[in-house]
């Protein structure tokens, strides 16, 4: 099988990417684009590690094939900082010890902003709820969702 | 309790503060850089194929058809792996385990392996390889692999510790026992003896980044192998004895771990890896699927445990003993030994003694996972503790309370402790606000004890002081949880200088001695201590250059607050000289100024727990929920509080998902049915309450700051202190982890007598 030309949009700028058609957009982001913030932890959507929006919308990279991201948006966690600035919630999960290992902190980052975008004020149990797509076995969630609400709380001030 | 505070008293600048962790951006950023995320140039894509059969013979392994398709670049089988243990038995079961010999022992178990050029054409390889199995009787449970008649796992293994020697090969592969006092005379003086049994299954560490290497071995005999790891120091050991290589000739760099918990104690494909990248004389990567981890890869035991405890109406607890039976793998280890070891470490007893069996299974081989066995034997032991209490009409935290160990207590297995936590975390119990909170409907509330041996080991450190005062602090102990910011701290506060000044990283093999793996909480403990002598040698050698700079005696020169001083009424009045001064002025003064140290961190001081735990229980589906939980834990000091509750929060987690829901599930075919993150269920987001801690802080006498490890004794009370809130909640006692919603229906239907 030939190689399938893509053409898409990842964090802002125009990529083209050849992937066999059997590819998934996880393997292609990581092998092809070089974005090796995206993690694979299970390869069938039970981790959320992969996390990316596509057109706006949360989904596991795992998922999804690589073709199927042709003339579509991407957003990782590469492009979440805004030039130096890193985003409210890169900053508070960092203050607030949000991470242990990190190999989750790509795929909660993600899903945590998808959250916040519909919701820039959740409860509690909006927040576990919302991120319950995302496994961690660091940090028993506890600083993951105290992070969140600190970095809502800030961004509704803007 | 009165507590020794002299250590923790010290009038800390540093130690005790939260700063930002210095690997913070690039992990928020996706720039660090995992196992799976190195690349070389030519690098091949390596896999590896695993029997689907719990235990079968090997006739043969054709691999003919996939070397010859076009883009595979090596296969590997035992066969490129020879035996050079030189009769070294765990060094090669260690071997066997990466690659089958002659048979298979377990559901997952490897038998070949390729190196291609990309994904596509190595799966396709690996469908090419035919391998000839003839399948063989095997056993997946505890206490059928014990019974006479069971399928041998290993004919060559013989039960140690039991006379007379015995003459025909067991899956037991050895017994051992712990205690002292008389046992019998002890349950004679007893008002009431409770006995139970219980059973635990088998669970991952389930971190969530797969094992992954990237190996290059060059023709000349050297290599390098990048790995996630928790120890690359022993790895390279291992890998190179394995490989025949030359110990310096392999170097080897942990990436940035995504988690381990004891999983990435043990090498399992990294020296398979190394081989295909010998034969293809190319750089390959290997980075297992997550069904390979489940299938292949670090659960801890499954375990079957007796427990008797006999108490005075006073509450005094006569006698206690426990038979505790752990499934190991196809491999001899030591788990019941660890596990016998544990159980009775909290309490003060007179009479005492704990029987552990290690015992061989068709299942992976077991490895750590955080405080490995004890959470199974607490469960049992936390269990019947509350149970007797019960009995007795005593209340369960006085009657803890009562029989806690203190300093003096001849511990149940063997020493005498120093000063210890587990009565002041009782203590800390009894008062704690959450043990006077109201429960609902289908609520309960339990609590439970935990112990932890704590390790400390080999330990290598380098501080380098570099021409602008900045410092470069070296380790070798890979950091899995925040420890380059706890270590930073350390190094900081002894030099007397702002934090940011200090930038802390892990070496590879080539850049520092010999350091043991992050096990055993020993990564801020041990590496902590080597920091501390090592900053107290960097201050010498800056005391000597101001000296030099001044042209006075080094003996009238103090280290103060980051700065040089000269004392006495001769030179009292010269200006200070900071850091970043000295620093400036040693190209010309004598060179690098460094401070080194290597020490073996002996006396790691023990660890003691005590959780409070709130459930609700469904009635109608079994279902439990996990209210409201709290942690109180002995840090000895928490350097960085922020990832001391970390620890504490995140094995309380593991525990809770332990308790409720984890579970390896094997059919009868000895495959297992549920190697997936869907099927095997670890808790979310939402399953969970807010973890709340207290860190109590009983100083280490032998820490120079009393820190004692705290990384693994949270998950050890969990188990039981949920199998006590559900009882509490609903009247039922389970006595099978995890407590899922079917076993604690059916618990619940047999009650209710339908």
């Amino acid at each position: 099988m030939p190689g399938l030309l893509v053409s898409t949009t990842v964090n802002g700028d125009a990529i083209e990417f050849v992937c066999p058609q059997d590819e998934t957009l996880l393997d292609s982001l990581r092998d092809r684009v070089g974005l090796t913030g995206v993690k694979e932890g299970c390869g069938t959507g039970d981790c959320g590690a992969c996390s990316i929006t596509l057109d706006g919308r949360l989904v596991c990279s795992c998922l999804v094939l690589g073709a199927e991201a042709n003339g579509r948006e991407i957003e990782t966690v590469e492009g979440l900082a805004d030039g130096d600035k890193l985003h409210p919630l890169q900053d508070k999960f960092i203050e607030y010890a949000a991470l242990q290992c990190g190999i989750c902190t790509p795929g909660f980052l993600i899903a945590a902003k998808a959250l916040l975008d519909r919701n820039p004020n959740p409860t509690v149990e909006e927040i576990r709820y919302g991120l319950a797509g995302n496994l961690c076995r660091c940090t028993g969630y506890d600083k993951i969702v105290r992070a969140v609400q600190a970095a809502a709380k800030q961004m509704r001030k803007k | 309790m009165p507590q020794d505070t002299s250590y923790t008293d010290q009038n800390f600048k540093l130690v005790g503060t939260r700063p930002r962790r210095p690997d913070g951006v690039d992990k928020v950023t996706g720039r660090a850089k995992f196992g799976a995320d190195a690349t070389a140039p030519g690098q091949l894509v390596g896999l590896i194929l695993r029997s689907p059969h719990a235990h079968a013979k090997i006739r043969k392994i054709d691999t003919s058809k996939a070397e010859k398709l076009a883009g595979v670049k090596a296969v590997v089988t035992s066969a490129d792996l020879p035996d050079l243990t030189d009769g070294d038995r765990a060094m090669l079961d260690i071997l066997e385990n990466c690659m089958a010999r002659g048979r298979a022992l377990y559901d997952g178990h490897a038998v070949a392996a390729v190196a291609a050029i990309n994904a596509q054409t190595a799966r396709k390889a690996l469908k090419l390889i035919k391998v000839d199995y003839k399948v063989l009787p095997h056993v997946t449970d505890v206490d059928e692999a014990m019974k006479p008649g069971a399928p041998i796992v290993q004919d060559w293994v013989f039960t140690t510790g039991v006379e007379p020697k015995p003459n025909k090969p067991s899956n037991i592969s050895q017994r051992n026992e712990f205690g002292h006092g008389d046992v019998e005379a002890g349950f004679a003086q007893a008002d009431v003896i409770v006995e139970k049994s219980y059973k635990t299954e088998q669970t991952h560490q389930g971190y969530i980044e797969p094992h992954a290497c990237l190996a290059s071995v060059r023709p000349d005999g050297s290599g390098e192998l990048w790995v996630t790891t928790q120890g690359h120091f022993t790895f390279r050991n291992i890998c190179s004895s394995l490989l025949g290589m030359d110990v310096a000739k392999l170097k080897v760099t942990a990436s940035e771990i995504g988690g381990g918990f004891g999983g990435k104690t043990h090498v399992w494909m990294e020296p398979v890896a190394l081989a295909l990248s010998r034969k293809a004389n190319r750089p390959v990567k290997v980075v297992m699927s997550r069904d390979e981890v489940f299938r292949a890869t670090g659960p801890t035991c499954s375990t079957s445990i007796d427990v008797k405890i006999g108490v005075k109406k006073n509450g005094t607890i006569t006698a206690a003993t426990a038979e505790l039976r752990y499934q190991n793998g196809p491999f001899p280890a030591i788990w019941g030994m660890l596990g016998a070891m544990t159980s009775f470490a909290c309490y003060d007893l007179k009479n005492v003694k704990s029987v552990g069996y290690d015992v061989l299974c068709n299942r992976p081989k077991v490895t750590a996972y955080r405080a490995p066995s004890a959470p199974m034997a607490a469960f049992a032991v936390e269990s019947t503790m509350t149970l007797v209490a019960a009995e007795i009409g005593m209340d369960p935290v006085d009657f803890r309370i009562k029989n806690a160990a203190k300093e003096g207590t001849l511990a149940s297995y063997g020493p005498t402790y120093g000063p210890i936590g587990i009565g002041p975390t009782l203590a800390a119990v009894k008062n704690h606000p959450h043990m006077k909170a109201k429960l609902g409907k289908n609520q309960g509330r339990g609590m439970a004890c935990g112990f932890w041996f704590n390790f400390g080991g080999q330990t290598c450190t380098d501080l380098n002081i570099g021409i602008d005062g900045t410092v470069t602090l070296t380790v070798g102990t890979v950091d899995v949880g925040g420890s380059r910011a706890s270590l930073s701290i350390i190094a900081a506060e002894e030099l007397g200088i702002p934090y940011d000044q200090v930038q802390a990283n892990i070496a590879d093999t080539a850049s520092l001695g010999f350091n043991d793996m992050t096990e055993g909480s020993r990564g801020t403990f041990s590496s902590g201590m080597a920091t501390i002598f090592a900053a107290r040698n960097a201050i010498e050698v800056l005391r000597e250059r101001a000296a030099q700079m001044w042209d006075i005696p080094v003996k009238a020169v103090v280290w103060e607050n980051g700065e040089a001083r000269a004392t006495g009424k001769e030179h009292g009045n010269l200006p200070v000289l900071s850091l970043k001064e000295i620093a400036a002025k040693a190209p010309r003064t004598g060179g690098p100024i460094a401070g080194h140290n290597e020490v073996v961190a002996d006396n790691a001081g023990v660890s003691f727990a005590s959780h409070i735990c709130d459930v609700e229980v469904d009635p109608e589906t079994g279902g439990t929920k996990v209210i409201r939980y709290t942690v109180i834990q002995d840090a000895g000091k928490a350097i960085h509080p922020d990832y001391v509750e970390g620890q504490f929060q995140g094995g309380a987690a593991q525990g809770i998902g332990w308790a409720l829901n984890e579970e390896y599930i094997y059919g009868e075919d000895g495959r297992l049915q549920n190697a997936g993150f869907l099927d095997y269920r670890i808790p979310v987001c939402s399953d969970l309450p807010f973890i709340d801690t207290e860190i109590l802080e009983i100083p280490n006498p032998n820490h120079p700051y009393g820190v004692r490890g705290v990384g693994e004794t949270s998950i050890v009370p969990p188990l039981a202190a949920i199998g006590n809130a559900v009882s509490d909640a609903v009247g039922v006692r389970l006595n099978h982890v995890p407590m899922s919603p079917p076993r604690i229906l059916k618990a619940l239907d047999e009650a209710r007598g339908s």
